[in-house]
């Protein structure tokens, strides 16, 4: 988890920690590039439509915002990247321009999980990873549930770091 | 919107936009609730972004919250498509509309 010393943020992951967020940023990367669909839930989610009643307005908006939009959150899951140590874990600092984007890059992270793990309001999590567990310990949404907590928890850690 | 813990950021400036006539305004930038974004980010990006005051983004941020949405900004019909193309890059569901 994220606290700040001096003008720095600063973490140290363990080797399992740096792994899922490697793989959780470059999934982001993935889906902003090579899998851009505007028909997948997740995508719909980073890219909301403008004008949800006027396809038109949404397109023409879409025209002039969509390539920067993409581009900044290309950059800010790969500000991630650079940041995490190599796979032997290690420490991570950030200066405040890398742990705002940091910030985002979790932030888009969790979007596109919630969509997929059909996250609703008043979800409890405990709750789920339970029922998930119960069903079968070794399931992907087990991991997924966990990882999604896991983002959470760092996500806020970070940004009580930057408000502090 | 998940996450109860207080934000703490010192208040900022607010710019007044309620002293704009409403003519001069004809158009809104609306975020919408989503079970995803922490509520201490959604406070801090409106700070962010608008300069608000911690209590105005914070009743913004539960107004969201509680009543689905919240109008957010208002103004030219361009100036709201550039606000709501900054909320999306935080992540936060914005649509732009007529006031």
């Amino acid at each position: 988890m994220f606290r700040r010393r001096g003008d720095r943020y600063v973490a140290t992951f363990a080797v399992d920690e740096v792994r899922v967020l490697r793989k959780v940023a470059s999934e982001v990367v993935g889906l902003l590039t090579d899998g851009f669909d505007h028909s997948d839930p997740v995508v719909c989610r980073l890219f909301p439509e403008a004008y949800p009643d006027d396809a038109a307005g949404t397109a023409e908006f879409r025209r002039y915002t969509e390539g920067d939009l993409k581009t900044a959150k290309i950059d800010q899951a790969g500000a991630v990247l650079a940041a995490l140590p190599g796979d032997s874990g290690g420490e991570v600092r950030l200066d405040a321009e890398a742990a705002e984007a940091w910030l985002r890059a979790l932030n888009d992270a969790r979007l596109a999980m919630g969509v997929r793990l059909e996250i609703k309001d008043g979800t409890d999590l405990g709750a789920e990873l339970d029922d998930a567990v119960a069903d079968d310990p070794s399931s992907s949404r087990v991991f997924q549930l966990s990882v999604y907590a896991y983002l959470g928890y760092l996500q806020e850690s970070l940004l009580n770091a930057l408000i502090d | 919107m998940g996450g109860m813990a207080a934000p703490q950021v010192a208040p900022v400036e607010t710019p007044d936009t309620d002293e704009v006539p409403a003519a001069d305004r004809p158009w809104v930038t609306i975020v919408w609730d989503d079970p995803v974004n922490l509520m201490t980010y959604v406070t801090w990006v409106f700070q962010k972004l608008f300069g608000y005051s911690r209590e105005k983004a914070e009743q913004l941020m539960l107004d969201v919250h509680h009543k689905g949405k919240a109008v957010v900004s208002s103004g030219a019909r361009e100036r709201m498509e550039h606000d709501a193309s900054q909320l999306h890059a935080y992540g936060l569901w914005a649509t732009v509309d007529r006031s």
